[in-house]
């Protein structure tokens, strides 16, 4: 049952947000964000482990058509129901630095988000996952759409587009599954990994689901709806997309594509694997080039993202947990990097590399801040970024010694675009936009506290994280070996 | 066969009650009218299958599915049309004598148990639409788009008819079930060629009036021209009586032979997904892009026609009851807003008119995004799972193909209706107000809210067909 109010309480509060008024959204929405994360604490304290999926309920929905309104929770999903009810809260508190036209519907829109994002990683019904991976489309949409920047119709539209075309894709091969189910057909995922298909037959539904996720992550070359979009819409949005919606590709990707498709893995992981590389190079080389800030974060986390998807696909239990771990490790890190730079922006108006400089001379909070993010995000020792790191190379090395050899190359590119980004933002001569830049406000540190203390955490002790996942991992891997 | 008995007297009470004084008589009366019409028609609910009229005409509980999804419509759509009041010009009188009457026709083309009465439904339907289209009598289009309407129908029906002397020359029957008889009993050798033209010729007919491709030439045109209003009846009550009439024949007389035909509908179901959604991205005019949506929901529907496995059957009933909430809803919200603004003289019918809707009315622009969302086939919105069933009863006859196709033309809907929520909520647009009856209030939300509740729970209709 507590799945189930995990659910309904983030629409529930939606709806009370979007009730209450312009003036109290905020309040409202963040109360009920910190509810949220209440219940998952809660579900993490009774968590076992050991026990598979838990916490589980089905209603039926479409009866005859064993289609059911079915969640569960295991290991997996505990992971990212986690990161999205702890992170939630926190880009909520990030928005209250601006005014935002029409908050109650904004704040209800974050809401509506949270709600379809855990609606996502706990279906245990194929149907209803396509639902929530459908649904949780919409709110970011209008998020991006109505508090954009000013390309930001073109933009949002094409990226609306892109993401559809693909999850209609999946429709396709979970229809096509749904009717190899024995009996009356069932849409429960577990009926679908009993499944026997052919070999050429996992090709098709290899390729239906991979071009669905590797659009959502996105994957190169699918990736070109990113960059525009991170940019064009405003903070709270972007880190939601980067934070949360792209952990939705790497969560199908292990929850359908490994499982179900094992044959069509054999056929063309080589390929996904190659394409995830060519990602992890390109986007940092891209990033390394970029003077807007919100653009060169955004090449950073398509490199990462890459990188988390050359672990999934090496299918050994190294890259899925640092898959997880690093999901984890990104969506905290990409979330503080992403406020600070809006920070700095709604300061000096300017995201600029070029134009910046020097705000580290009255600025020591925000340095110290910016400079251990920054540090998790290129995969120091003791940071969050490292344990993810570390696992996936080396699973990536261990699925082919040239593969895991470039992949590495990413820790080199990844310091030399972050510390330029700091070096150039931070150090060096004061320019003139940063005239009279204030340090850290305490609703800003209120964010940005939690974030760093998480960073130390799962860089520390990432064994908190690594065993509630762990056993769902190898069982799941046993399965695709047999 | 209640409806169809009551709807023609009423039809003539309809006519007589012009003559009285008072004009404002005239729209509760047949309101009133419908709802009979619509409470009788479930009177014979779970009694079926009934034959009537010397076995011509059949009452089963998909017969009075249909019935109910077109008495529905009937019913949203008098009532927002408001007793054609605005109009000094118009005759509601005879305007709603006229949809009655077609309404007999769509009831007899939905339960036709033989093929004449297929043909004086069709017939009777399609004279009533061809004098609606032309009804805004001053209007240049209007006239033109009747004209363009009634010549190609006429046309249309000529096929129907050879096509129906055809069957009856191959086959010697009339009766659906005779001529299934004789279907199922062909030689393994034998070439019925006879029938097969006559079975084309007649799919012909059938097809034109659901304006499928390539028969589709005429509806971007008579949408466009024939008074909004109804239009909306022509885009939701010929084309479900058309597939209700077409589901009839395929399903039941010609099933026998279906190894013949299904490449044909499949052909041209593609046909009509392709030439729907790609005419549709290049419209300027809102009104013109539904025609072309209307063309390429012809497409989706004939699908479930081409499958004709166990779910084709409710997939065509759902998805003809989501299509047709929508498009009300659409053509409702349409009128009201294009009434508002002028361009170049004629009332505004282009996108650019909905720019700013949200702040104008923001109970409209509800109204129209969840419209446009069930159309695109977005979840949570009936039209989701009108394409879902569609899907599935596709995949369980093994043509996965045709669905892959369907669903990169979904991908393409989506561009074009996106683009009235857009300009809807995104765009800025005149700081005016736009004002809404209540009751044409209540029934664009009673629309609203059947597709958001067959979005949520699609499974409520589950075993009553």
């Amino acid at each position: 049952m507590l799945t189930l109010l995990l659910i309904l309480l983030p629409i529930a509060a939606g709806v009370l947000t979007l009730l209450s008024g312009e003036r109290l959204a905020k309040q409202v929405a963040l109360v009920s964000g910190l509810a949220v994360l209440g219940v998952a604490i809660a579900a993490w304290l009774q968590f076992d482990p050991a026990a598979g999926t838990q916490f589980s309920f089905k209603y039926a929905w479409l009866a005859s058509g064993g289609i059911s309104f079915a969640a569960g929770i295991d290991g997996i999903s505990l992971v990212l129901v986690l990161l999205t009810t702890f992170l939630t809260p926190l880009i909520i508190i990030s928005a209250f630095n601006h005014d935002y036209r029409k908050p109650a519907s904004f704040y209800s829109l974050i809401l509506f988000m949270e709600a379809a994002l855990i609606g996502v990683f706990t279906a245990t019904d194929a149907f209803l996952f396509y639902l929530f991976f459908e649904a949780a489309l919409i709110p970011v949409y209008f998020l991006a759409a109505i508090w954009g920047g000013e390309n930001r119709l073109k933009v949002t539209f094409k990226f609306f587009i892109y993401t559809i075309f693909g999850s209609l894709l999946m429709l396709v091969g979970l229809v096509y599954l749904y009717y190899q189910t024995p009996g009356t057909h069932t849409s429960e995922i577990t009926a679908f990994y009993a499944l026997q298909l052919s070999k050429q037959v996992q090709g098709f539904v290899f390729w239906a689901f991979f071009i669905a996720f590797a659009i959502k992550m996105p994957l190169f070359p699918f990736h070109t709806w990113q960059p525009d979009t991170y940019t064009e819409s405003p903070t709270p949005a972007t880190m939601l997309l980067s934070g949360i919606m792209l952990k939705m590709g790497v969560y199908g990707l292990i929850r359908f594509l490994l499982p179900i498709v094992p044959g069509g893995m054999e056929v063309w992981g080589t390929m996904a694997m190659v394409l995830s590389v060519i990602g992890i190079i390109y986007g940092s080389i891209i990033a390394i080039q970029q003077s807007d800030m919100k653009r060169l974060i955004a090449y950073s986390s398509f490199a990462h993202v890459g990188l988390m998807a050359a672990g999934v696909f090496s299918y050994s239990i190294n890259g899925l947990q640092g898959a997880l771990i690093q999901m984890l490790a990104h969506g905290i890190n990409v979330i503080g990097l992403f406020f600070i730079i809006d920070i700095i922006y709604s300061r000096t108006k300017t995201r600029y590399l070029d134009q910046l400089g020097g705000i580290t001379q009255s600025t020591p909070h925000l340095s110290v801040y910016f400079m251990i993010l920054l540090l998790g995000s290129v995969a120091l020792p003791l940071t969050n970024g490292f344990v993810g790191e570390f696992l996936l190379l080396s699973s990536v090395f261990q699925y082919d010694g040239w593969l895991g050899a470039i992949a590495g190359l990413t820790i080199i590119l990844g310091s030399v675009y972050m510390l330029r980004l700091f070096q150039k933002s931070m150090f060096g001569p004061r320019s003139k936009w940063v005239e009279g830049f204030q340090d850290l406000t305490m609703s800003e540190r209120a964010v940005l506290l939690p974030l760093v203390i998480m960073v130390f955490w799962i860089g520390i002790y990432p064994n908190t994280f690594l065993k509630l996942t762990e056993p769902a991992v190898s069982q799941l891997l046993q399965m695709v070996n047999n | 066969m209640y409806p169809i008995i009551l709807l023609s007297v009423l039809g003539v009470v309809t006519l007589f009650l012009g003559f009285s004084k008072s004009k404002n008589i005239l729209l509760p009366a047949v309101l009133f009218f419908l709802v009979l019409a619509i409470a009788s028609n479930f009177v014979e609910w779970n009694k079926g299958p009934l034959l009537y009229f010397y076995d011509m005409l059949r009452v089963d509980n998909l017969t009075l599915a249909f019935n109910g999804i077109v008495l529905l419509s009937a019913f949203m759509i008098v009532a927002i049309s408001g007793g054609f009041q605005d109009n000094p010009d118009s005759e509601p009188a005879e305007y709603f004598g006229l949809m009655l009457f077609s309404l007999v026709g769509a009831l007899m083309m939905i339960g036709f148990e033989h093929m004449i009465m297929l043909f004086i439904g069709v017939e009777i339907l399609s004279v009533a639409m061809y004098i609606l289209t032309g009804s805004n009598k001053r209007n240049l289009r209007s006239n033109e788009a009747a004209l363009k309407y009634f010549l190609m129908g006429a046309f249309a029906t000529g096929f129907m008819l050879f096509g129906i002397t055809l069957i009856y020359g191959a086959t010697g029957s009339f009766k659906l079930t005779h001529i299934q008889g004789f279907a199922y009993n062909i030689q393994a050798n034998s070439q019925p060629y006879i029938l097969y033209a006559g079975l084309l010729l007649l799919l012909i007919g059938m097809l034109f009036k659901v304006s499928a491709a390539p028969f589709h030439f005429w509806t971007p045109d008579v949408y466009e021209g024939a008074p909004t209003i109804f239009t909306t009846f022509m885009s939701t009550i010929v084309k479900t009586a058309g597939f209700a009439a077409l589901f009839r024949l395929l399903s039941t007389s010609f099933s026998g032979i279906y190894s013949f035909w299904w490449v044909v509908i499949a052909a041209i179901a593609v046909l009509t997904l392709l030439v729907g959604n790609i005419g549709a991205t290049s419209q300027n005019s809102f009104k013109r892009m539904l025609a072309y949506s209307g063309i390429s929901h012809a497409g989706y529907m004939l699908i479930a026609l081409t499958a004709l496995t166990k779910p084709s059957q409710s997939a065509i009933v759902f998805y003809s009851l989501a299509y047709s909430l929508s498009t009300i809803c659409a053509f409702g919200v349409l009128m009201l807003v294009s009434k508002e603004k002028t361009f170049e003289g004629q009332p505004n019918e282009r996108y650019e008119a909905f720019n700013g809707l949200a702040k104008q009315n923001p109970l409209l622009a509800f109204v129209l995004a969840v419209s446009m969302l069930s159309l695109a086939g977005i979840p949570l919105t009936a039209g989701f799972w009108g394409k879902f069933f569609i899907f599935t009863s596709a995949a369980d006859r093994g043509i996965i193909w045709i669905t892959v196709i369907a669903v990169l033309m979904s991908a393409v809907g989506i561009y074009y209706y996106f683009r009235v929520i857009i300009s809807s909520y995104l765009k800025e647009g005149d700081t005016i107000k736009i004002r809404v009856a209540p009751f044409y209030q209540a029934i664009l939300l009673l629309a609203t809210f059947l597709t958001i509740l067959f979005g949520l729970a699609p499974g409520i209709f589950e075993g009553l067909i």
